[in-house]
């Protein structure tokens, strides 16, 4: 097991998940950066060999960008979350604002840790959970769920989005249903934390086939790619429950074992759950008025909406403009320029996984044996 | 609709062309599958060079094409930043001497340096050099805002040819009549009938360092490795910066047919050559990889000319590593030829009728 963190547990358990397991050799701090074959390469440099591999990398959060996202005080939902779980207080005044349920979690977490929670804002509609009773009936534990956060329920307005910050002062809109601003008024705090939404982490298998960019995997959990499984938030975005679920079985299919039926009923039922989630919360184009022409797209290139050129292609737009050519390799704004310019997005088929210094890959073997 | 001229492909080749034949007052058509720039021109690192040329035929359209670029370029980033070729062991250091000679012979301002005059322009330099040439002449542009400034005012669409026959296109929206046909479909230009196939090559772009490399540098091996027919991996270390600071880390060659996975044996002597030219970069992170595919004739000649099978139907393709330097001088030569006018270069070289080239 490889992971690029000093403890395992993941964004969900992050130090609170013991592991511990005979015959489980867990690689602590080790990134993965390549697929090659059958050779996991790993920084150091180091390969380990595989019959199978389980992709578990988990997914980040889109911030969609407004004037002054790219300020000071503005982080990402899973950014605070991480930050909160290690203890840190981050700001007194605090704003948690996007869509979807994650959202909650963060704003508890803060509250808990003696911040002032000046609102916590969804821009969605919540009726539209209405037209998913199937999936919630399929997963009532997840209303249980929703109760633990009633400290911050009173704080939660729908339809409602922040689109503008400067310096403490946080314009706070409300939505129409195509997340256009109807009204909006003025709001003090001196964090924002930003969450619409996830895309996955994937550029380990960048030939599997995937569908609006999360991997496809079978019912074993396996991708297109023979011997190449996928698990959790890799395949779809559902919670924790079911990105575990997935694991145990991919897990299985990896070792050729039967996965336990109730790990096959939890992902079915979870999966309800998450094609829900996806649909109730699914980014409108109305964010899109929310920028100025001057207003940041791309923060590594700095790189505004009216730096966006014509193009055609991705590639075209990323090599007129700069757009997603900086360190984080258009992870956080290729899909934003690609909605802002109308160009499909191809799914950014990215090589190398983690940034390696030269060093690294001039003390690769000769083949990887 | 009928166009004088249909050009498929709209890369740097092909763009370049559109551009001369309008500018000859011709009603020119550009067809591209996927849009401006979608191929290969998009995935080189925008050289516009002489220094890695021999005199002969494709030195003469490099300078021809050299003296055309900062117009035609202007808005597409071009700088004039100067390449440095040095030799890394002491066996190498006299031929890049000759090399370098011959070149001056041919006209080209090609300068030699005391290592030591060599790390005083590129501060970073392993030091352990044994000879240097500087090229004044060497540039570097943008090659997809190249494609699309020269695409200015010239009607493109998005449509696949599968065949032609001279005086019009078959296209997956129907077919197109027209006066002529120019295939500048670069890597796939095999399609049309010339012997063109395509020639891997890997570019590493590391993060910003803005600064530290100041010009194109790369071992005077590279030379070597370009004119190798070898089917198994040649590199070379090409090191140089973009405007963005970022650097950029070439060149491999290989042969492979189409297939673009990322090899880490590849990866592995690019990163090893960077490092032998420039030592302080084994720290510095690399961050994406990319590749394409260079389009070359067996005999390594650009293919500019009529078809003598197919009347009508002009080729300008099988640039190599190369294409982005030739564009101009490239399109002007096919447009001089098709209406007739006086060649600014020999075209002979270049002509379909080589027996390499005709499939
Ligand atoms: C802000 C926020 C709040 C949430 N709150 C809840 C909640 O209350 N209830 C709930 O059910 N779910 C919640 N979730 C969702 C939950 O965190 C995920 O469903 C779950 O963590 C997914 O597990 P995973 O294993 O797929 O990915 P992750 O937990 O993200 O694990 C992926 C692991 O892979 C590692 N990794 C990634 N790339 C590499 C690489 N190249 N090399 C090595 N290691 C790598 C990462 O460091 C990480 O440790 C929340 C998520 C967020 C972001
Ligand atoms: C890694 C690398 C680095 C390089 N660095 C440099 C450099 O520094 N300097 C330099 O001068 N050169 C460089 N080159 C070479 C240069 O990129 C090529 O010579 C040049 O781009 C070739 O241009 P082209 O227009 O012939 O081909 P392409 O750019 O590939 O254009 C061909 C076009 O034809 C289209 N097409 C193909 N078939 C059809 C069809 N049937 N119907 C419709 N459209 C079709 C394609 O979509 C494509 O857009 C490099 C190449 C590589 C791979």
């Amino acid at each position: 097991m490889v992971d690029s963190e000093p403890e395992a547990g993941g964004q969900f358990l992050r130090g609170r998940a013991k592991f511990e397991h005979r015959g489980v050799t867990h690689l602590k701090n080790t990134e993965a950066w390549l697929v090659e074959d059958r050779t996991l390469h790993l920084r150091g440099p180091k390969q380990l060999h595989f019959d199978a591999l389980v992709i578990a990398t988990g997914a980040y959060d889109r911030p969609l960008p407004f004037p002054g996202w790219d300020g000071p005080g503005v982080i990402t939902a899973g950014a605070a979350q991480a930050l909160a779980k290690q203890g840190v207080t981050l700001a007194e005044r605090v704003i948690v604002a996007g869509t979807g349920p994650f959202l909650l979690p963060v704003a508890t977490a803060l509250l808990d840790l003696g911040a002032t929670l000046v609102g916590v804002y969804e821009a969605s509609s919540p009726t539209r959970w209405l037209r998913e009773s199937k999936a919630v009936l399929a997963n009532r534990h997840k209303i249980a769920e929703l109760a633990s956060y009633r400290k911050v329920l009173s704080h939660l307005e729908t339809r409602t989005a922040v689109i503008a910050k400067h310096g403490d002062r946080v314009t706070v809109a409300k939505l129409d249903r195509h997340w256009r601003p109807v009204s909006h008024r003025t709001e003090h705090a001196d964090l924002v934390c930003i969450g619409h939404g996830f895309l996955p982490r994937t550029d380990l298998v960048p030939n599997a086939k995937r569908t609006n960019d999360f991997l496809d995997v079978d019912e074993r959990q396996q991708t297109s790619i023979p011997g190449v499984y996928a698990a959790g938030e890799v395949t779809g975005i559902g919670g924790a429950d079911l990105a575990e679920a997935e694991g145990i079985i991919a897990g299985a299919a990896a070792a050729h074992q039967e996965p336990p039926a109730r790990a096959l009923e939890a992902v079915r039922k979870g999966r309800l759950f998450a094609q829900a989630l996806a649909r109730a919360h699914a980014i409108q184009p109305g964010w899109q008025t929310w920028l100025n022409p001057d207003t940041t797209v791309c923060r590594c290139e700095k790189v505004s909406l009216q730096d966006l050129s014509d193009a055609t292609s991705m590639r075209e737009l990323k090599l007129t403009s700069r757009v997603a050519m900086g360190r984080c390799q258009g992870r956080i704004c290729a899909r934003n320029a690609a909605e802002l310019t109308g160009i499909p997005f191809d799914g950014q088929r990215r090589v190398i996984a983690v940034p390696i210094p030269l060093g690294e890959l001039a003390a690769l073997p000769e083949e990887p044996s | 609709m009928h166009p004088d001229v249909v050009v498929v492909g709209a890369g740097i080749i092909g763009a370049a062309c559109a551009q001369a034949l309008k500018a000859r007052g011709l009603d020119v058509l550009v067809l591209d599958r996927h849009g401006p720039a979608s191929g290969t021109s998009s995935a080189g690192e925008g050289n516009v060079l002489v220094s890695d040329k021999e005199p002969g035929p494709e030195l003469d359209l490099a300078l021809a094409s050299r003296e055309l670029w900062p117009d035609l370029g202007a808005d597409a980033e071009w700088e004039e930043k100067g390449g440095l070729v040095v030799a890394t062991t002491p066996e190498a250091a006299e031929p890049l001497k000759a090399f370098a000679a011959a070149q001056r012979a041919a006209g080209i301002d090609a300068c030699e340096l005391t290592p030591q005059e060599a790390l005083s322009h590129e501060p970073h330099l392993n030091p352990d050099i044994t000879a240097a040439v500087h090229y004044l002449q060497d540039a570097q542009l943008n090659p997809v805002k190249a494609t699309k400034a020269l695409l200015r005012g010239i009607r493109i669409i998005n449509a696949e040819v599968s065949t032609t026959d001279g005086r019009s296109v078959t296209t997956s929206d129907g077919v197109i009549s027209c006066g002529a046909v120019v295939n500048a479909t670069g890597p796939w230009a095999r399609n049309f009938g010339v012997n063109v196939l395509p020639r891997r090559g890997v570019v590493l772009v590391t993060t910003p360092i803005p600064g530290t490399i100041r010009h194109k540098v790369y071992d005077a091996d590279y030379v070597g490795a370009v004119a190798s027919g070898d089917a198994d991996l040649q590199t070379s270390g090409v090191v140089e910066s973009t405007q963005a600071g970022t650097v950029l880390i070439g060149s491999s060659r290989q042969r492979k047919g189409f297939d673009d996975t990322i090899e880490s044996k590849v990866l592995k002597a690019l990163a090893r050559k960077a490092i032998a030219l420039f030592p302080m970069l084994t720290d510095v992170p690399v961050m994406r990889a990319y590749g394409g595919f260079r389009p070359y004739a067996p005999d390594h000649l650009p293919i500019i000319g009529e078809d003598p099978r197919t009347p009508g139907l002009w080729h300008a393709t099988g640039h190599e590593g190369a294409g982005v330097g030739l564009a101009p001088a490239t399109g002007r030569l096919l447009a001089e030829l098709l209406t007739g006018a006086t060649p600014l270069v020999d075209p002979h070289p270049f002509r379909v009728d080589r027996p390499e080239v005709m499939v």
